[in-house]
């Protein structure tokens, strides 16, 4: 898998060496995350790409906690600091299992951009952990139809309910155990829960993802 | 590519362990399936069209176990949430949220099944008399449902890989990551960490059809 990335790498260089025309057929063809630099980290194909994506994603979680917890915004509560560390640690577990199920195939550590969020700010923290918790989930079950192996998917499936959990975690800090934690806004008219395509999570996920990631086998 | 082994081994053994290695087969035999169904299962499944019927009777006894489950849930809350006194004012928003997507699942699976569908069971909530308080004590109650949430939670997830590659898979999984939901949600309220820990813990339909079995009459 080296030598896929190295490949892609070779292969995205090698269009932003060529024709503007090329690229643009490029970007219609194939989703394009900030492939405006020669530089880009490709996902891989199949299910590897679908790993990464999970990995990246858990990446960015784990990111955002280990920046909560160790720069607590001011009058944190024991139960929020808690609440941080206990996601924190999970996100972190996700993280190193992901990484070691992709073995040689998995990406390197994205760079991160949390330029959007004020961690000194309780409600800055919160609704981007909420923001973050929801996308988890809807990444997940959209991608669990999407793995062919499945190995992957019973794996997938462990973590996606977890999120689900830190989801309900991060609404009751917000809340209280209510409505909301139980899923309003977010659970539709039949009790499912909201899914989401590769494409759609990426480009949600993107501002704070400074790599630039292709994954031209994602949808 | 790492084998399955290895990437198995990763998770807890007790995950693993529950983890339905058979796995690989079903998938290899609902794929054609799947193909074959798959343009118009996303419509049906939305506007709940009945297709019990097309469905293989593998995934049909899937379906009617977690609709068995979820007529459980559903009847748990409806009654809950039609208990004088039993839910604090500032809970009830969350059980009524809880109640309207268990009914919800009951509705959507109910349709999915068509004529295929089990009938709703009878239940008892006390359990023969052990949770005689269930709808009178808002700590029994509650203690009650962070376990029932829970154990639906590992319930769907030990069905995902027997779904893999069939059309339900989908809403199977976007029924699962509700229930997490709601798992997390009571277990804040009891005074319990959100999760377990950083994987949750899947059940094989024996497990759970035993560890319910003394809430049926």
């Amino acid at each position: 898998m080296r030598s896929d990335v190295t490949l892609s790498r070779r292969t995205i260089l090698k269009w932003s060496g060529t024709a503007a025309g090329t690229v643009l057929v490029c970007g219609v063809a194939l989703p394009n995350f900030g492939i405006g630099t020669a530089w880009a980290t490709s996902l891989g194909e199949g299910d590897v790409a679908i790993l990464n994506y999970a990995y990246a994603l858990e990446q960015l979680e784990a990111a955002f906690y280990t920046k909560v917890t160790d720069h607590p915004f001011s009058g944190v509560t024991k139960n929020e600091t808690e609440t941080f560390v206990e996601i924190r640690d999970h996100e972190e577990a996700h993280k190193s299992f992901l990484k070691k199920a992709l073995g040689d195939h998995a990406i390197p550590e994205i760079e991160v951009d949390f330029s959007q969020v004020d961690f000194k700010q309780r409600s800055s923290v919160l609704a981007t952990a909420d923001s973050f918790e929801n996308l988890g989930i809807a990444a997940f079950n959209g991608a669990g139809p999407l793995l062919s192996n499945a190995d992957y998917l019973a794996a997938a499936g462990t973590i996606v309910s977890v999120e689900a959990r830190h989801a309900a975690m991060i609404a009751a800090l917000l809340h209280g155990p209510s409505a909301a934690s139980a899923g309003k806004g977010h659970v539709g008219e039949k009790g499912l829960d909201g899914t989401m395509p590769p494409t759609a999570v990426l480009a949600k996920a993107k501002p704070f993802i400074k790599t630039a990631l292709t994954a031209p086998s994602l949808k | 590519m790492n084998d399955r082994n290895s990437l198995l081994n990763e998770l807890e053994p007790e995950v693993v362990k529950r983890i339905d290695l058979s796995a690989r087969e079903a998938l290899a035999k609902y794929r054609s399936h799947m193909i074959a169904a798959s343009v118009s299962t996303l419509l049906a499944v939305a506007s709940t069209e009945a297709f019990g019927a097309e469905l293989p009777q593998q995934v049909v006894d899937i379906l009617n176990y977690a609709l068995t489950l979820e007529h459980f849930e559903a009847t748990f809350y409806k009654t809950a949430n039609g208990a004088d006194g039993l839910i604090p004012e500032k809970y009830r928003g969350l059980f009524r949220e809880i109640g309207e997507h268990e009914a919800g699942h009951v509705a959507l699976l109910s349709g999915v099944l068509g004529n295929a569908a089990v009938k709703p069971p009878k239940f008892d909530f006390t359990a023969g008399g052990k949770y005689a308080d269930v709808f009178t004590n808002f700590k029994t109650f509650s203690t009650l449902s962070s376990t029932i949430e829970d154990t639906g939670v590992a319930a769907f997830a030990g069905q995902i890989t027997n779904l893999a590659g069939t059309p339900v898979l989908q809403t199977a999984l976007q029924i699962h990551s509700v229930e997490a939901r709601h798992a997390g949600s009571v277990r804040v309220l009891v005074g319990k960490p959100g999760s377990d820990g950083a994987f949750d813990k899947p059940m094989s339909k024996d497990e759970v059809l035993a560890a319910v079995k003394p809430f049926f009459a």
